[in-house]
């Protein structure tokens, strides 16, 4: 029996605006709103929309079907403000009963590695919009890009959740399996890693001409995953949503690729789709693994380099941690939330400057036309942000 | 008399001295009654200093005695303070106005730059062959071939005018294709004005050329349009005191200089910001350096500011601080003493030359520039003085006394030449 479990990451950043010295300590408006919306308005034009009705009507149509979705804090408030048929698709798709949602820090950030204490806010505050929004409350978690170790294990054990994801990276898995549950060295929790050679045919080599399984079908697909049967528990395909539509435009054939998976996968009687929570409840971890070093899903790295590595991202984030106390001291609710949103981890993809001159995945989403100026806007909202503390 | 006047920037669109002088100059002319023709090639617009608002501004809004300044606009693209191999990197970025005010970006134009001033220089030879004048007056290296085209096709007498040579701009290592141009244009000219006897120096010892050739003419500071601005940087200016670097960011200026200064005064008073303002080859790795040092959270990268605000920005600073490598003259010090503000500049420039009420210290010595900074932060006396006594300077120097020497030197050229 092999399980295929699908998590889908869900998630638009607050992009900031060119900040500029004339606006340090008149104005603590950070965010390039027009730039934010429309950006959200062509995904969910592109992706969101079309991909919800897509799932709606094959949960329908395949009463097996089962997937989940993690969806970022800042994404769903601009649902709210930009694309309520979004965040009312979403509504329909958990009221089926199959669709799981996971939690992750509200402001998609990098407190697991930065503040522990900040973190844990974080993912109460992603916890309540949740449950206001679709009534549930998660049982897994899911941190930032995969973002995971040890530590963070122990971090979202003690919050209650039975099962962690993470990405199954070569360097940790080593001759080992990801079609397994594991379990942390340190923590008592279920441990579901990536399985990121199948996730990746999807995910990045899909719409690829020279990759040699272009063209992929469902036929193809499942058949790779009925490989699995007997060596393998649970398939697990994580990847963003955005995937469908965005990454990947309709016409490669993607909404076409998973209109016929189901079908394709449930043609043989040993396979199923579970939940990351059924998932937990159902396998027996094979193992322990043992992560000091977190590892991620991003790059050929899998590590933190594609937002903590170059001197700006690391004097960016050290200087914005640095001032956690003292905002929260502050108590001022809207610099609290100013300063949650500079956390989230896009800011800091922005200012990398890794294979910038190759023009790869980073510069796509760029939205400044260099890392530099990712990174001087980021610091002048900062020191706006510095002058209030002042106050 | 009429001059045949080629430069290549001008206000309102210059992002460095050049355009600053060029406007003095040919403001302070046509007062003395002389009339120019200004050859000017198209000026492209640089996307990343797009301001909102900032619109075109015909050069007829520029205050010039009406009637004597004619800018004529040549057919070819010339960027200020961009060496060959920047050019090619960065010329993606520029785009040029259309006659609808439409933007249409640069890549129609010539591959490398020395096609774009043979281009200009061509138009320029054509201009000289129709127009009547007396003597033709060439701004920097772009424009010396034009002048000697014009020089060549109307047998006028050509007056270079040195701004900045090769070893200025590259901190010792000069482009040798530049040099060349620089050293025929010197060697051709009638007559040389430098803006500073620093600058002199550079072109006696550097381009072989007779000390005698060379006149000097020091530049000078606008004092027209002048106003004190109570801006809104009151936040700001309440919090922290603020420490001013203001010009393009390449080795010339010593931008990485100004950062161990602003380590070494963060060592003593942590409520000081550093402001950068304006861009250049260097401002990716200064902003890198800054991050690597720990001190951008004390910095304030401000990119390009258009030039009507930049009397603003000089008044958000307590003190303005130069510390070029090498600086022919440095107009920069004048306009922060204008606002009000103490200075503090490097002793290897020209405008050390003309003013005494600042601090005068080598570039390199950062730990004493960083010393007299706090000293001038710390001191409102010494503050007072320096800024009053700086005030009373600056208002001796303009560009008229600048403009009459340019048109003693035309008149002894005119002479000499005319056996």
């Amino acid at each position: 029996m092999v399980a295929i479990c699908f998590y889908f990451q869900v998630h638009q950043p607050y992009r900031l605006r060119q900040y500029s010295l004339f606006d340090i300590g008149n104005n603590d408006h950070y965010e390039d709103e027009a730039k934010n919306k429309a950006i959200m308005e062509k995904v969910a034009h592109k992706c969101y929309i079309p991909a919800n009705k897509l799932f709606l009507s094959m949960l329908h149509s395949h009463p097996d079907l089962k997937i989940s979705y993690s969806i970022s804090g800042t994404a769903l408030e601009q649902m709210e403000k930009y694309s309520p048929e979004t965040l009312s698709l979403f509504q329909q798709l958990v009221a089926t009963g199959r669709v799981e949602l996971l939690n992750e820090t509200y402001y998609h950030s990098l407190s697991s590695i930065f503040s522990p204490q900040e973190f844990k806010e974080q993912v109460q505050m992603h916890r309540d919009i949740i449950k206001r929004l679709f009534g549930v409350t998660p049982s897994v978690f899911r941190n930032t890009e995969l973002i995971y170790s040890n530590h963070i294990a122990m971090l979202a054990e003690e919050m209650g959740y039975k099962a962690i994801l993470a990405e199954g990276a070569d360097h940790i898995l080593g001759w080992r399996s990801p079609n397994f549950v594991y379990k942390p060295t340190t923590a008592n929790i279920k441990l579901l890693l990536k399985n990121y050679r199948l996730s990746d045919d999807i995910a990045f080599r899909f719409s690829n001409r020279d990759w040699a399984g272009w063209p992929l079908t469902a036929e193809k697909f499942t058949d790779w995953v009925n490989q699995a049967n007997g060596s393998g528990e649970v398939i697990n395909l994580f990847m963003d949503y955005e995937t469908i539509g965005e990454h990947q435009w309709a016409e490669t054939g993607i909404f076409h690729f998973f209109h016929h998976l189901p079908e394709k996968v449930l043609s043989h009687p040993d396979n199923l789709f579970m939940t990351p929570s059924e998932v937990a409840e159902k396998f027996d971890p094979v193992g322990e693994l043992d992560i000091h070093h977190p590892i991620s899903w991003a790059d050929i790295e899998r590590d933190l380099s594609a937002w903590a590595s170059n001197s700006m991202q690391l004097h960016a984030l050290h200087s914005l941690y640095n001032l956690e106390g003292a905002v929260k001291k502050k108590g001022d609710l809207r610099m609290i939330e100013n300063w949650r949103k500079l956390q989230t981890s896009d800011n800091f993809y922005y200012m990398c400057t890794k294979w910038f001159s190759d023009g790869d995945v980073h510069k796509y989403f760029n939205p400044f036309d260099k890392p530099h100026n990712a990174f001087t806007s980021f610091i002048n909202a900062y020191h706006d942000m510095v002058l209030r503390l002042k106050d | 008399m009429k001059v045949l006047m080629m430069g290549w920037e001008f206000p309102p669109y210059n992002i460095g001295g050049l355009g600053t002088a060029c406007h003095g100059i040919v403001k302070g002319l046509s007062k003395h009654d002389v009339d120019v023709l200004f050859l000017l090639p198209q000026i492209p617009y640089y996307k990343e200093s797009c301001i909102k608002g900032l619109s075109l501004i015909g050069v007829n809004n520029i205050d010039l005695a009406p009637g004597k300044v004619k800018v004529k606009r040549m057919d070819a693209i010339l960027v200020p303070y961009f060496d060959p191999s920047t050019w090619e990197e960065e010329k993606h970025k520029y785009f040029i106005y259309e006659k609808d005010n439409t933007l249409k970006p640069l890549t129609l134009y010539g591959k490398d730059i020395f096609n774009q001033i043979q281009k200009y220089a061509e138009q320029c030879e054509k201009v000289a062959l129709a127009e009547d004048f007396d003597i033709i007056h060439a701004h920097d290296w772009m424009t010396f071939a034009a002048g000697v085209r014009a020089k060549e096709a109307s047998g006028k007498p050509l007056v270079i005018h040195v701004h900045a040579t090769e070893f200025d701009r590259t901190g010792g290592h000069p482009n040798q294709q530049i040099y060349d141009t620089e050293r025929w244009g010197m060697h051709t000219a009638d007559k040389i004005i430098s803006v500073s006897n620093f600058t002199k120096g550079m072109i006696v010892q550097h381009y072989g050329i007779d000390p005698a050739k060379v006149e000097v003419v020091h530049n000078a500071v606008d004092k027209d349009n002048y106003v004190e601005t109570v801006y809104e940087f009151n936040r700001l200016r309440e919090k922290f005191k603020i420490v001013l670097f203001l010009g393009r960011i390449t080795i010339q200026k010593g931008p990485d200089w100004f950062l161990h200064i602003a380590a070494r005064i963060l060592h003593e008073r942590k409520d000081v910001m550093f402001v950068f303002v304006g861009t250049g080859d260097m401002e990716n790795r200064i902003i890198e350096q800054a991050a690597t040092m720990g001190i951008a959270n004390h910095i304030i990268f401000a990119g390009h500011i258009p030039y009507n605000f930049i009397d603003k920005v000089y008044q958000v600073a307590d003190i303005y601080i130069m510390p070029s490598i090498s600086e022919p003259f440095g107009i920069t010090p004048l306009e922060a003493m204008k606002n009000k503000i103490p200075t503090i500049i490097s002793k290897q420039s020209g405008v050390a030359e003309v003013v005494n009420n600042c601090v005068k210290l080598d570039f390199w010595d950062c730990e004493k520039i960083a010393k007299e900074a706090i000293k001038i932060l710390n001191n409102p006396e010494l503050k007072e003085r320096l800024v009053n006594g700086a005030l009373e300077e600056v208002n001796n120097l303009n560009w008229d006394d600048s403009a009459a020497k340019c048109i003693t030197v035309y008149n002894n050229v005119l002479r000499d030449s005319s056996w």
